[in-house]
C-alpha cells in the first residue's frame, strides 16, 4: 500500500528546502546588487519626465527631492495620497507638476504628469501610463503625436470654461480620427488640474 | 534523441514551441503587436530556457522524482525574478515595454515542459543545447508574428529599436508608407490570433510540399 517510506518523504523535503532557500538567496542576491542602479533608472525617467514640462534652466531645485504629498482628490482624479513636485529658482516657486489622473478613458485610467507655473499657466501635459487603444487613443502620447503639446501655455482663463472641450463639442481641442472619448478625458483632467492648483496654491508651496 | 542535428532541427522547425506544441502561447499573443517587442520576450525566454535546461540537467541525478516539479518551478520562478531585476537595471526603458510580461515567462509551459521532457533526462550538453534551439525557435516565430503584425497593423518594421539596440538602432525602424492609416484588426489580440494561424498554416504547408514530390526535397531546418 505505502510506497514511499517515512524516511524517503523527508529526504525529499529536505531537498525541497534546500532548493527554496538558494532559490531564494539568489534573487535576494541580485536584488541587493541591483538596487541602486534600479532606483537610479526610476530616478532618472522621472527627472527628464519632469524636465520635459519645464526646461532646467527655469529652476534651481532638487525637484525629485522637494515633493509634497497630496491627499485624494476629486479633482485630481486620485483615490489615494499622490505626490507634488515643487520647481523653485533662488527659492521662489517657479512651478509645481502633479501626478493626475483621467478617471474616464476609453480603456480606464490615464496617468498624467500636469506641470502648473505659480501664474496658473500650463507648462505642459505628459501622459505617462494609459492602456488606451494603439493606433487611435494612443495619440495622447508625446512619441505618437504632438497633440499633448496643445495644453501648453494655457490656463483655466485662456480658453474660457466652454473652451476646454473638443472641437466636436464646441471647444478648442482636436479630436482624434475615430477616438473622442480619451482626449475628453484629458481635456477634464488637465482643467480639473488647474482648479485643484487655484484653490490650494498657497498650500502646494508651503 | 540526443544527436546535435536533431535536437536542432526539432526545436527550429519539426518540435516547434509556439507552431507545433503551441506552447507559451500567452506570452506570444500578448506581445508581439511590434517586431522589437517580440524579440525583446523572445530574448528573455530564450535565456529562461538555456539556464532552466542547464540546471535542470545538472541535478537530475539526485533530485527525487516526487518533488521535482515543485524544483523545477523554483528553478525557474527564480531565474526569472534574477532577469527581470537585472532587466531592470541594465536595460530599463526596455523594462518599461516588456515589464509586465516578463513574470509571464514563469507561466510559460515551454519551460518547464523542456525541464521535465528533455533536459530531466539528458547530459547538460544536449540540454543546453535543447533550450537554446527550443528559445531560438520560439524567438524566431515571436520576431515573425512581430513583424507581421507590425506591418500590417502600423505600416512600419523595427519601431522603437532603440529601446533595446541603444541610439544607433534607430535607423533600423522602417517606415513603408507616411500615410498608412493603420489597420487597427492586426495590432488588438485578435490580429495575434490571426497572425499565428497564418504562420501555422504556412509551417504545415511547407511541411507537406515535399510529400506529394516523394520526398525529392528535404525540408531544412530554420528557413522560416
Amino acid at each position: 500500500m505505502i510506497t514511499i517510506s517515512r524516511r524517503q518523504i523527508l529526504i525529499s523535503g529536505i531537498f525541497l528546502w534546500v532548493f527554496a532557500v538558494a532559490g531564494t538567496s539568489l534573487v535576494a542576491l541580485t536584488e541587493y546588487s541591483t538596487r541602486e542602479s534600479i532606483i537610479e533608472n526610476e530616478r532618472q525617467v522621472l527627472l527628464r519626465n519632469l524636465h520635459a514640462l519645464l526646461p532646467s534652466d527655469k529652476l534651481d531645485n532638487d525637484i525629485v527631492a522637494d515633493t509634497l504629498e497630496l491627499p485624494s482628490s476629486t479633482l485630481l482624479g486620485t483615490d489615494t495620497v499622490s505626490i507634488v513636485y515643487r520647481a523653485r529658482l533662488g527659492g521662489e516657486p517657479v512651478a509645481a507638476i502633479f501626478n493626475s489622473i483621467a478617471p474616464n478613458g476609453y480603456n480606464g485610467k490615464l496617468h498624467l504628469l500636469v506641470g502648473v507655473y505659480s501664474s496658473g499657466k500650463l507648462a505642459g501635459v505628459r501622459v505617462i501610463k494609459h492602456a488606451e487603444t494603439p493606433g487611435l487613443g494612443d495619440a495622447v502620447e508625446i512619441r505618437k503625436s504632438p497633440w499633448i503639446k496643445s495644453f501648453d501655455g494655457k490656463s483655466l482663463t485662456n480658453p474660457g470654461r466652454s473652451g476646454w472641450r473638443v472641437k466636436r463639442d464646441g471647444g478648442e481641442f482636436d479630436q482624434f480620427t475615430g477616438a473622442t472619448i480619451t482626449p475628453r478625458a484629458v481635456i477634464a483632467a488637465v482643467r480639473n488640474t488647474l482648479l485643484y492648483y487655484q484653490q490650494n496654491a498657497d498650500m502646494i508651496f508651503n | 534523441m540526443t544527436n546535435k542535428r536533431e535536437i536542432t532541427q526539432n526545436g527550429l522547425w519539426g518540435n516547434n514551441v509556439a507552431l507545433v506544441q503551441l506552447l507559451g502561447l500567452c506570452p506570444l499573443l500578448a506581445v508581439t503587436s511590434t517586431a522589437v517587442n517580440g524579440i525583446g520576450l523572445g530574448i528573455a525566454t530564450l535565456i529562461t530556457l538555456v539556464l532552466s535546461n542547464t540546471i535542470v540537467s545538472l541535478i537530475r541525478g539526485f533530485v527525487r522524482k516526487e518533488v521535482r516539479l515543485p524544483v523545477f518551478v523554483l528553478i525557474i520562478a527564480s531565474l526569472v525574478t534574477i532577469i527581470e531585476l537585472s532587466m531592470q537595471a541594465l536595460f530599463y526603458e526596455l523594462y518599461l515595454v516588456l515589464g509586465i510580461f516578463i513574470p509571464l515567462i514563469v507561466t510559460n509551459c515551454a519551460i518547464i515542459g523542456r525541464a521535465e521532457g528533455f533536459a530531466s533526462r539528458n547530459a547538460v550538453g544536449p540540454a543546453a543545447l535543447d533550450g537554446l534551439m527550443m528559445g531560438l525557435g520560439f524567438l524566431l516565430v515571436l520576431a515573425l508574428l512581430g513583424a507581421l503584425r507590425e506591418i500590417i497593423g502600423f505600416g512600419t518594421l523595427f519601431a522603437n529599436a532603440d529601446l533595446m539596440f541603444g541610439e544607433g538602432a534607430q535607423m533600423l525602424t522602417i517606415e513603408f508608407n507616411e500615410d498608412y492609416p493603420g489597420f487597427l484588426l492586426a495590432v488588438l489580440p485578435p490580429g495575434a490570433f490571426f497572425g499565428l494561424a497564418i504562420l501555422i498554416v504556412a509551417k504545415n504547408w511547407l511541411d507537406a510540399r515535399p510529400q506529394e514530390k516523394q520526398e525529392t526535397i528535404e525540408p531544412v531546418p530554420g528557413t522560416v
